[in-house]
């Protein structure tokens, strides 16, 4: 970045050579932002390393069959996590699909003119509220409130589409399906907001010349707001995935903590995060290296969706509309 | 001027502060474990120490192993535990241990099934429950046990803990006593391997254990006494050893508790109690105090705090939810108790 642009009041000269105070200052920032950068960098590889240190002999005793093993059995020193990567992607993917319809959905209604924009910012901030929600309290909630309401639906469904996969065990209470509808609407406020942003972000023009071209609102919205909108709504996706990897105490209270891998909604599940929770404070020995890597297994899975998002978001934004 | 306010009120702070210190003499206590006891252990020690001048007593519940591993590198003075001590732990700790069993609990089984309010389980019923055998509330077996009840056509949704724990460990320490079945596959300890069937979840912590079953028509789940009591759950009648059925609560604990067989180092699984009149799932807790203590006037806090542990603590047990241990082994705790500080 060049220092050479300089543009001031025409009053003084604007041609005058940096003093040293403004070199030093210059220096100093510069060296802030990049010794910031960096620790950023270096706390993720030290606690991955630190992780990486404790789990080593899991790591080695265990090896890559603890990836593909389903039983969690400190007393038979066996641990495998198969059952738990399952269910914490099973649980986020569905969970993003429904944040993702609703989510995107709010942010078209609150940004495309449908609302008077004061209305809308109280919209806005009602949504932006679930996310300050503690998650014990979404699991309190799901407990006392999804879990009854979801009974007697859970029970038509198992009953009149029982040979569908997903609907293909009688509920009992706690399982993939509480635990979906209220990772959902936890994932809900940050998808929701950044895509208003996306949306927000588009010039006004751009729209202006989609009416010019004789389009009704609803071709507008959907031919040229949402392709024009697509990296943003993305990222927002990719930000929603990842917080319900690694979502935690509302899961643990909801999912049913059983480790078993299954298509059915009404099974109860697992997922890596409510394993760590669960089994961490009484854990010792072998179990707690155990736990430790499969905390591994779930930093790299949130890196990698990070990154194929990144890459995606990357390719995608070429062909992004001016 | 102004600097001069400022130390005035400094020295002043500062004398509040340390006088009161200075004048109960300070024995602090520490200790960590076990998270079953932490209800009555709290009352116990806030009580002790408002009535003993000068020992103050902090404990923090963060279960039986960890409490054990405090102990072991000595960074607390003393340990609880809901599993006493391993041997290797013994030998680690060089033997510097005296256990003593301080309290105790039940564990019951609580049930959700609407309309019913009584249930008697067989003991060769509630294991099968537990191992997913018997699968409907309506099975002839638990049927012939419960004449007179209509038991609803509903599949049972068994509840178990997600967390590891002491609770667990009793439990399936006791259903492995008393069935080969489930002594060949979950076996016991403080988490086991539980069938996988879609008719089994966990919960974390005796609360949450009690939420899911009081939410779910339908299921059972085990849980300590103090928390059934407290949230109104109904708890099923259990076939102890004698072959009658048992109450939860009440004389039943203290009647199990009263066929334990000490070894050398206080400790006693009673997981199958003899008894006419014992109910079947009780356990002690013990605390871990050191044989040889540096400072005397600590050792005599300890002791004295095991003594209202004993005498006023047992008092409170009940209302707690917990059992009030019989006077045959209050009277060993407290002879035990005379090694505290004796060196070893």
């Amino acid at each position: 970045m060049s220092s050479t642009d300089f543009k001031q009041d025409s009053g003084r000269s604007a041609s005058r050579p940096p003093t040293t105070g403004d070199i030093i200052a210059d220096r100093v920032f510069r060296g802030g932002a990049y010794a910031a950068g960096a620790l950023v960098v270096l706390l993720l590889i030290y606690i991955l390393w630190e992780i990486g240190f404790r789990a080593m002999p899991a790591i080695e005793r265990y090896g890559f069959g603890f990836l593909t093993s389903a039983v969690w059995d400190p007393g038979q020193e066996k641990f495998g996590v198969l059952a738990e990567i399952w269910g914490t992607l099973y649980s986020s993917v569905l969970a993003l699909v429904i944040a993702a319809f609703f989510g995107v959905g709010v942010a078209i209604f609150l940004t495309q003119d449908f609302l008077d924009a004061r209305l809308a910012q109280v919209f806005r901030t009602v949504i932006e509220m679930l996310a300050a929600i503690p998650s014990v309290v979404y699991g309190l909630w799901g407990i006392y409130v999804v879990i009854p309401a979801l009974r007697p639906v859970a029970g038509f469904l198992n009953e009149t589409f029982g040979w569908f996969p997903m609907f293909s065990s009688s509920f009992s209470g706690p399982s993939m399906a509480p635990a979906v509808i209220v990772l959902a609407i936890m994932v809900l406020p940050t998808v929701a907001a950044i895509s208003q942003d996306a949306f927000s972000l588009i010039p006004y023009k751009t729209k202006e010349a989609a009416f010019g071209m004789g389009t009704t609102r609803w071709e507008a919205i959907t031919k040229v707001m949402i392709p024009t909108a697509t990296s943003g709504i993305f990222a927002s996706l990719v930000l929603g995935f990842g917080r319900a990897l690694g979502e935690t105490m509302a899961l643990a209270m909801l999912i049913g903590n059983s480790n078993q891998i299954s298509w059915s909604l009404f099974s109860p599940a697992n997922t890596l995060a409510s394993l760590l929770a669960s089994q961490f404070p009484e854990a010792s020995g072998i179990e707690t290296q155990a736990l430790m890597y499969a905390a591994i297994v779930l930093l790299v899975i949130s890196l990698a969706v990070n990154v194929v998002g990144t890459l995606i978001m990357a390719m995608s934004s070429k062909q992004k509309v001016g | 001027m102004r600097l001069n306010i400022v130390s005035a009120a400094f020295a002043a702070a500062i004398t509040a502060v340390a006088f009161p210190a200075l004048a109960q003499s300070d024995t602090r206590l520490t200790g960590s474990g076990a998270s079953f006891p932490f209800p009555i252990y709290s009352a116990w020690f806030k009580d002790f120490s408002s009535k003993s001048d000068g020992i103050t007593v902090d404990y923090q519940s963060k279960g039986s192993g960890a409490g054990i591993q405090d102990y072991l590198n000595k960074v607390v003075d003393f340990a609880a535990s809901d599993s006493a001590m391993k041997d290797e732990d013994i030998a680690k700790a060089e033997g510097n241990v005296v256990l003593l069993p301080m309290t105790a609990g039940e564990i019951v089984l609580i049930y959700n099934l609407p309309g019913v309010t009584e249930v008697k389980l067989p003991r060769d019923v509630y294991p099968e429950i537990f191992l997913g055998n018997i699968t409907n509330w309506n099975d002839p077996k638990i049927a012939e046990a419960n004449p007179g009840v209509t038991l609803p056509d509903m599949p049972i949704t068994v509840v178990v803990r997600s967390d590891s724990s002491g609770t667990t460990f009793n439990f399936t320490g006791h259903l492995s006593a008393i069935d080969a079945a489930f002594k060949d596959g979950p076996g016991f300890g403080n988490s086991v391997q539980w069938p996988s069937t879609d008719k089994l979840v966990k919960a974390p912590k005796n609360d949450g254990v009690t939420a899911t079953v009081v939410q779910t028509p339908g299921a059972i789940g085990y849980t300590e006494y103090g928390y059934a009591k407290l949230t109104g759950t109904p708890m099923a009648d259990l076939e102890n050893k004698a072959g009658k059925f048992i109450k939860a609560g009440g004389e039943g604990g203290s009647n199990a508790l009263a066929s334990a067989q000490f070894d050398d180092q206080m400790r006693a699984f009673i997981t199958d109690p003899d008894g006419e009149n014992a109910y079947p799932i009780a356990t002690f807790t013990w605390m871990v105090f050191p044989k040889s203590v540096a400072d005397p006037v600590k050792a005599d806090a300890m002791k004295k705090l095991v003594e209202y542990g004993l005498t006023d603590g047992q008092a409170m047990a009940e209302s707690l939810g917990y059992i009030e241990m019989p006077e045959a082994v209050i009277e060993k705790v407290r002879t035990a108790a005379e090694k505290i500080g004796a060196g070893s």
